[in-house]
């Protein structure tokens, strides 16, 4: 067990690595000078900028600058933002929590709905419920989220009011920020009309960002399940005349989980894919939000750094599922 | 779905030949029929898949022929027919049929105009994947070692961002624009189309007919090209058939950000970046570009599916 997990955990570090790297050079890429595009219009007189170049080590070969970046981000320094000035690990850290309740609430959803119909869906293979899921679920991989979420918008917050259009609570509520997320936050406040204010403005964003990751998921437990109740200890359990409950919901769904949970796990890197359109659509204040923003405003070591840590999450998250992989499948972690 | 009562079609001799086309091999000597044959058998039992390529093809007739089909130009701008509601609505026209956006540009014609871009989008960033990433995957198979292994940490680094912040990232490095779009769009998705031919050329590689070649004499060239190469095409063109898919509604997220197609081109995704805010008085300027993109994207995952199922022999039951 010991090695299955250092030698993941090996196969992380380099893959780390060249993220530093490609987010490195990419952001080295763009063209226009660093100092130029910082001091504007104004211009800068040419013993300034070698003084300047100088100070943010823009003179040393490239090579050098990459370790000293790969030594700073090891200590937690990802630059700072060209627009605020503030530390750019600290400006992702203020937003994470709201993706992070964002993708949860998204993931929640599409579990909750996706696990079940999938497994109806297996059980009644053929009927019109089987293709009415298969059906939508196509039909919701097939759709730009973006689409979908002002579809959403559109009839349940413009023509229904039911659900507010953007942000995470309603104008006229202040809650401490404790942990960041606005719900754990209300309930701790007691605060309960903040509270349900705040699961409002949650339910169309994690709808729209679980939309993908629920088809997935139905579509995953509908065809692990089929592959499950096609074997051959299915048939001794029923032959051996145990309810259709408890051979559905106990041995079949256990062995068929198994796929089912890594899929989950490696949606995590698409529901941070979707938050960037999520939250730009629904004025959610997350990292998805920002990340569009800094491009807009050019802010380069922003980008940079939220791009690396971006991708340092998805990647621990792929670690966790592939160790927790291991853990349910014996088969995988004996492999060797 | 696909009937497990058993095929009408087997021959009754029982002879164990693969499931008989209608058209040949029964009756005759046994031949077994053509591939082509035998496979459009398969694909066209689902009718799922049938659809997307009609949808496809009909496609690819607006696209070709938008000039015509097209009531007005994409960018000509009637000042005097802003936001005209579509012509059910009231204060709709026949003229323009599904209405105006914010600067009298008739929408339908935008629409039509647009599918000829998506599926150019899709053709090219599709080719340009799938060559890089053939080219890539095979060397990474065929030689192994060092070269694999290199290879597989690039791709893995590449996967390991999410796929529309890659594209993001890219694209905000090249610029906006179209073509940029596509290139930033086909960096993204060729680990995949690598890592696919990679595990087929492993599972050639291990084959008879690939030792006999090369005890034959023949150069990694041509056994790549000539012998391993045919025997990989199916799963590349399923993968390629849903990378259509992918193209389009990741071209169209770069255009809604603002980072793909520009201001006036009609391209799906922009033409939504620039309806939001008329989202409450002309909602039909968001819709009808959605539409399309979900009606193009359903109709290649539809397709890729079908290929798919007709396709994977371990399905031919």
């Amino acid at each position: 067990m010991l090695r299955f997990i250092l030698t993941r955990l090996g196969l992380v570090v380099p893959t780390f690595l060249g993220v530093t790297l490609l987010s490195f050079v990419l952001i080295r890429l763009v063209p226009g000078d660093p100092i130029e595009v910082r001091m504007g219009e104004r211009g800068v007189s040419p013993e300034r900028l070698a003084e300047l170049r100088h100070e943010l080590g823009l003179d040393q070969p490239l090579w050098k600058q990459f370790l000293d970046y790969v030594g700073g981000v090891l200590s937690g320094d990802f630059g700072e933002s060209l627009v605020t000035r503030n530390p750019v690990l600290g400006e992702f850290l203020a937003l994470f929590p709201a993706t992070i309740e964002l993708a949860v609430c998204a993931m929640l959803f599409a579990v909750l709905v996706g696990l079940p119909a999938g497994i109806v869906a297996a059980v009644k293979r053929g009927t019109w419920f089987d293709h009415g899921v298969m059906g939508a679920s196509l039909t919701g991989y097939s759709m730009p989220i973006f689409w979908w979420g002002l579809l959403l918008i559109l009839f349940f917050s413009v023509q229904l009011g039911w659900t507010p259009v953007s942000g995470r609570l309603g104008l006229m509520f202040y809650v401490e920020p404790v942990t960041g997320f606005m719900l754990v936050d209300t309930w701790m406040a007691g605060d309960w009309d903040a509270f349900r204010s705040a699961l409002h403005h949650l339910i169309l964003p994690a709808v729209v960002l679980g939309t993908i990751p629920l088809a997935v998921v139905a579509r995953m437990t509908r065809s692990a399940m089929l592959e499950v109740l096609g074997e051959d200890y299915i048939r001794t359990a029923r032959a051996k005349g145990l309810r259709e409950v408890r051979v559905i919901g106990l041995h079949a769904l256990r062995n068929a989980l198994i796929p089912v949970v890594t899929v989950i796990g490696l949606q995590v890197g698409t529901l941070l894919g979707g938050a960037i359109l999520t939250e730009t659509i629904f004025a959610w204040p997350g990292v998805g939000k920002w990340l569009v923003e800094s491009i807009n405003r050019r802010d380069y070591p922003a980008l940079q750094g939220g791009v690396l840590l971006v991708a340092t999450t998805v990647m621990g998250v792929n670690l966790l599922v592939d160790l927790l992989y291991g853990v349910l499948n014996p088969r995988i972690r004996h492999a060797r | 779905m696909r009937g497990i009562a058993g095929d009408p079609d087997a021959s009754p001799r029982g002879t164990p030949s693969p499931q008989p086309s209608p058209r040949g091999g029964e009756g005759e000597g046994g031949t077994p029929p053509h591939p082509l044959a035998e496979f459009w058998h398969h694909f066209r039992r689902n009718t799922g898949a049938v659809a997307g390529l009609v949808v496809i093809v009909l496609l690819a007739v607006v696209a070709v022929f938008a000039d015509v089909l097209a009531p007005h130009s994409p960018i000509a701008q009637y000042r005097d027919a802003i936001l005209v509601p579509p012509v059910w609505q009231d204060g709709g026209s026949w003229t323009y049929v599904l209405g105006t956006d914010d600067i009298g540009r008739d929408v339908l014609s935008r629409v039509l105009y647009g599918a000829r871009l998506s599926l150019l989008i899709g053709l090219i960033v599709v080719t340009l994947s799938l060559a890089v990433g053939l080219a890539v995957g095979m060397t990474a198979g065929f030689f192994g070692g060092v070269v694999d292994i290199a290879i597989m940490r690039l791709m893995d680094i590449l996967l390991a961002l999410p796929s529309l912040l890659l594209a993001i990232v890219v694209a905000a490095i090249l610029g906006p624009g179209l073509f940029n779009a596509m290139l930033s769009v086909s960096v993204v998705v060729v680990p995949h189309y690598a890592r696919l031919t990679r595990a087929a050329v492993l599972a050639e590689m291990s084959k008879d007919y690939v030792v006999a070649s090369r005890v034959a004499g023949a150069g990694p060239l041509r056994l790549m090209l000539v012998d391993v190469l045919p025997n990989c095409t199916a799963p590349l063109i399923v993968q390629a058939t849903l990378g259509f898919s992918t193209a389009i509604l990741d071209a169209a997220a770069l255009g809604f950000l603002g980072l793909g197609a520009q201001p006036p081109t009609p391209e799906w995704g922009t033409m939504l970046a620039s309806s939001l805010q008329f989202l409450q008085r002309a909602p039909w300027v968001v819709t009808w570009p959605g539409v399309a993109i979900l009606v193009t994207v359903l109709a290649f995952n539809l397709l890729g599916d079908g290929l798919r199922d007709a396709l994977d022999p371990k399905l031919k039951r």
